[in-house]
């Protein structure tokens, strides 16, 4: 008899949907069906069981191949990598759970290494106005029960957040909501027409690289002084008439993505977008709230924060005080300083989303990848060590976009011999007190880490 | 594990009655024994020292999702004012205002503290606090989930139905592994959904038509239906405001008629936690005063009630509460950064960071009113150190507040930076008391009276044999106490022993080992409720956001519990 699995949380998106229901084989080896998630999440869960899985580290060797090689080797091999190098960087983190957080970080503070994450491409940005300005914000239920007025602004969770509209924003009836969709006005601002303007009730089409202007004509229009007939491609009428739905909803929501923190004016759109809720709280009720990406990218930003105080961008080589300075301590900017000399790229693939000149600078030192599958960081790596797939295979707490954590299931097991993210982070935590009392043993002198391109 | 003797100490422990005599103190198997009973103990020679149990704090807020909005959107908090890692612990320490989890941990201990009570925690987040619990060494953590706001709570007090609250609360506090009743301004963070509040006690919450004077007494008598250990712990509606003062008495009031019924030698209905923040007159800040006596001659004559004074410090803080619209107003007042988190069904928090000047009238207003609280008070085992972690002021002032209140000296000297000082003391009564409270005092108010308030004086708080071996050894003594206050603040800031379950934690002021900590929660048994069951079917089926079954915490995650059991069954 196949198994039914419930109330499964998805290793996708920052939606983190726990309601799948996961069907499995008889012998618990094959996932069957996937019901309720989105195609993509349905995708995560089919893969993990539908072809050969990478079952052992596979180190690079001279000629340009992988070899299998024993996990003990490979933590072996990690550990040296980290002990020896100066300013190792550890990145990723986007897909994987707390756990594997938190072991990572002692094992980041101990090596004296940069620890970051994809915040860092993505809504880092968001964090500088969060720092300068706060952050208004609420959990995903209070916006389903509550709110009557919602806006998408530089964000398409038609496409990037699936679930997202249906479980939280336009379609669900709440406590206070109870005609769903028809309570609800629908406000979507973006340059482009996407698949998520389709469903709004007004569409405005900001020029592309204007909505600080139009922010600023929003805050003006609010506090009733005069604007100009035109800001950012938007007529003013249309400008006074979002204003005076904003003031007069009895409370709403404004969800905003990449195309606010990552178009011109980055964490400046973010800032002016928090001051809008600010204003907008002296009239009525409004919150804000960034569309984090992957399931478990909020993750990182608070378990670092409870550890170090800090969400991303962390520089602990000094290994007695932890150290942030987005721009100096941020991965990309490290890696285009070529400042790094040892890279572990876990749970995400920094070999897709690096801009090219970073990956050559952090292909000249030894990079290793810890990741369930092939991508295209395992593919240049030196080592990949392969993990169970979170969600899937391990569970363990997520943090969903508004910080709500999510405690995850497991599904299945992962292949024969796969160890989870946290475990390979502990098993170098403890190889590398080992090296360290070698080598206290020995004396001072340390080598320099040899990449096996570093001839390139 | 092994046998320890303190020896020669001078034992203040107020739940036995003793009162700075030299006795010896054994330890054996993480207990404490008789010290006749040791075969061959190891021997730390406490002569000329004030051995104290391991202290106990009532309310602090030290982890969860406020908390750590605090670390987060404050890297400020951290530059320049993180201390490096100390070479005896095993992580980095972060932070000031709101310290890193790790720091948290060491800090109390080297203060001498073992068990530290989260103020509020939101159900809907309670496997992050967990989280936190786990990266918080050393001390033990209970954690309080917050009812005066939830839904479940506002429907079934609105009819009255005291026995499905009841059953609730005990799932609630089962789902969450949490501690006892935690009521943040009752009905005015559900009313702040609608960017609302209710700014008295009669001011009744928009939908739920129920008024936060019902509220409180209904938690009250759920409280003492169930028996749990620790009473209803109450932030009053009105927080921070000119004035507040009367609806703070009108809250206290609640409690008439009211008597405790548990097990636990708890003697009182009602915690009122952060009382200085409560104890305002005047009408405006220009007219701002203190009602500190006023408010402490109704607790002083009522045995019903505890109190923690919320003691402003004087720092620069970050301010953090499950009182939505007050953090709302505090940034209308100070511009500074806000955040805010509502959270579906439960609660609604703020963030803000806050400076409280020794230039700033109102500020040093604020630091006498906490003082004249505990100056007032007749019954210091009523009367609890705290500031309130991080709203007044850090927990790492707790030394601070030791010395102003032990001392005259110490506050006449922090008075004089005081840039308003003649209308500091035109509105307050501080300068007309010479009250210098002793050290016995001091151990009534740090870890006796909390552990009884919190119905564990069984297990924390004193020295009894049978009771866990936490034991704090200051380096001050009784018979000939420092002329200079700053050696008081010394000696609590930096214990000289402290010993923890038995093992020795710290020494000479330094952290020199992480024993395992423990997360405290009370796990209540009652009889089968079909409808509170249905209801929570509902509301998890229509308006929460996530499954029921996600909901309640995972047995993985919560670590090393100790668990109270309380049977209404029976």
């Amino acid at each position: 008899m196949p198994k039914k699995v419930e109330n499964v949380g998805c290793p996708y998106c920052g939606v983190c949907c726990d309601d799948l229901v996961v069907t499995v084989s008889d012998d618990g080896k094959k996932i069957l069906e996937v019901e309720n998630a989105c195609a993509i999440g349905n995708e995560i869960f089919h893969h993990a069981t539908r072809g050969k899985r990478i079952q052992l580290p596979r180190l690079r060797q001279p000629d340009g191949t992988y070899k299998d090689i024993s996990y003990d080797e490979a933590i072996d091999y990690a550990a040296k990598v980290l002990y020896n190098a100066k300013k190792p960087l550890i990145y990723g983190f986007g897909s994987t759970n707390c756990e594997g957080m938190a072991a990572a970080a002692k094992v980041a503070e101990r090596a004296g290494a940069v620890l970051d994450n994809c915040a860092s491409i993505c809504h880092g940005s968001s964090f500088l106005a969060i720092f300068d300005n706060g952050y208004p914000s609420c959990t995903l239920g209070e916006t389903k029960n509550r709110a009557d007025v919602i806006v998408y602004w530089g964000a398409n969770p038609a496409h990037a957040h699936p679930r997202h509209m249906s479980r939280y924003s336009i379609f669900p009836r709440g406590f206070f909501t109870g005609k769903g969709h028809k309570s609800r006005k629908i406000i979507v601002i973006d340059p482009r027409h996407t698949d998520t303007a389709q469903v709004a009730d007004i569409y405005l089409q900001v020029k592309q690289g204007h909505d600080y202007d139009l922010f600023n004509a929003f805050r003006t229009a609010l506090r009733g002084h005069e604007i100009p007939a035109e800001v950012a491609g938007i007529k003013r009428e249309q400008i006074l008439e979002v204003a005076e739905i904003m003031k007069k909803a009895r409370f709403g929501t404004i969800f905003y993505g990449m195309g606010l923190c990552h178009s011109d004016g980055r964490n400046h759109n973010v800032d002016i977008a928090i001051s809008m809720t600010r204003d907008l709280n002296d009239f009525t009720k409004w919150t804000i709230m960034a569309m984090r990406g992957h399931y478990n990218i909020t993750g990182p930003g608070a378990v670092w924060s409870w550890q170090f105080g800090y969400p991303y961008c962390l520089d602990l080589t000094k290994k007695d005080i932890a150290y942030m300075n987005p721009g100096e301590t941020s991965s990309i900017d490290l890696a285009m300083r070529d400042e790094v000399d040892a890279f572990i790229n876990i749970g995400t693939d920094a070999g897709a989303h690096f801009p090219i000149e970073a990956v050559k600078h952090l292909r000249k030192h030894p990079w290793i990848t810890i990741d369930p599958n092939i991508c295209m960081a395992s593919e240049i790596s030196d080592l990949h060590i392969p993990v169970g797939i979170v969600g899937v295979e391990v569970p363990g707490i997520v943090y969903r976009m508004d910080n709500v954590p999510i405690q995850y299931r497991k599904v299945i097991d992962p292949p024969e011999g796969v160890l989870s993210d946290e475990e390979v982070f502990e098993r170098i935590f403890k190889r590398l007190g080992e090296l360290e009392a070698e080598e206290a043993a020995k004396g001072p002198a340390k080598a320099v880490p040899q990449g096996i391109r570093a001839e390139e | 594990m092994g046998e320890l003797l303190i020896k020669n100490g001078f034992v203040f422990d107020p739940l036995q009655g003793i009162k700075g005599d030299r006795m010896d103190i054994g330890v054996k198997d993480g207990k404490i024994v008789e010290a006749g009973t040791l075969s061959a103990p190891k021997t730390i020679d406490a002569a000329g020292m004030a051995v104290m149990a391991g202290g106990v704090d009532v309310h602090s807020h030290v982890v969860g999702p406020k908390v750590n909005v605090g670390r987060l959107f404050r890297p400020e908090d951290k530059l320049f004012k993180s201390p490096h890692k100390s070479p005896t612990c095993s992580r980095m320490e972060m932070g000031c205002s709101v310290p890193s989890t790790f720091k948290t941990g060491y800090d109390y201990a080297r203060m001498g503290y073992v068990f530290v009570n989260e103020a509020a925690m939101p159900p809907l987040h309670s496997p992050h606090v967990h989280e936190e619990i786990r990266d918080t060494p050393i001390i033990d953590n209970a954690a309080m989930p917050v009812f005066g706001n939830n839904w479940f709570t506002l429907e079934y007090l609105k009819n009255n139905e005291i026995e499905n609250n009841a059953a609730y609360t005990a799932w609630l506090l089962r789902a969450t592994r949490g501690f006892g009743i935690k009521v943040v301004n009752p009905g005015g963070s559900e009313a702040w959904g609608w960017g609302l509040n209710c700014v008295n006690i009669n001011d009744p919450v928009p939908y739920f038509d129920i008024t936060p004077a019902q509220i409180v007494k209904g938690l009250i008598e759920t409280n003492e239906h169930l028996g749990l250990p620790h009473s209803v712990h109450l932030h009053c509606n009105n927080l921070g405001n000119p004035g507040n003062y009367t609806d703070t008495l009108d809250s206290i009031r609640l409690a008439e008629g009211y008597t405790p019924k548990n097990n636990f030698g708890r003697e009182q209905v009602l915690h009122l936690t952060h009382l200085q923040f409560h104890s305002y007159g005047g009408d405006s800040w220009g007219n701002f005063e203190s009602r500190a006596k006023d408010v402490m001659d109704y607790v002083n004559a009522h045995d019903n009630i505890t109190v923690d004074i919320g003691q402003v410090t004087l720092d620069e803080t970050t301010t953090m509460t499950a009182d939505g619209p007050f953090e709302h107003h505090l940034c209308s007042l100070n511009h500074l950064k806000w955040a805010n988190t509502d959270v579906e069904l439960e609660t609604a928090a703020g963030v803000v960071p806050y400076i409280y000047s020794p230039n700033v009238k109102v500020c040093t207003i604020q630091w006498a009113v906490g003082l004249e609280l505990a100056l007032f008070s007749k019954d210091l085992m009523r009367t609890f150190i705290t500031t309130d972690h991080p709203n007044a002021g850090p927990f790492t002032r707790y030394p601070q507040v030791i010395a102003w209140l032990m001392s005259r000296a110490a506050r006449d000297e922090t008075m004089k930076t005081f840039k308003w000082l003649d209308r500091t003391i035109d509105a307050t009564s501080i300068d007309s008391i010479d009250r210098e409270l002793t050290l016995y005092e001091i151990a009534q108010m740090t870890r006796a009276g909390p552990a009884k308030a919190l119905g564990i004086s069984n297990t924390y708080g004193g020295l009894a044999p049978g009771m866990d071996a936490d034991i704090a050894i200051y380096g001050l003594n009784p018979e000939n106490m420092p002329s200079d206050p700053a050696e008081i603040e010394k000696a609590f800031s930096r214990c000289a022993w402290l010993v923890k379950d038995g093992t020795v934690t710290v020494q000479g002021g330094e952290v020199v080992a992480e024993p395992a900590k423990r997360t405290v929660w009370v796990d209540v048994k009652v009889p089968e409720n079909a409808q509170v069951q249905r209801d929570i079917y509902e509301h998890f089926l229509r308006h929460y956001s996530v499954k029921l079954d996600n909901y309640s915490l995972f047995e993985e995650h919560l670590h090393n519990p100790r668990v109270i059991e309380v049977n209404t069954t029976e």
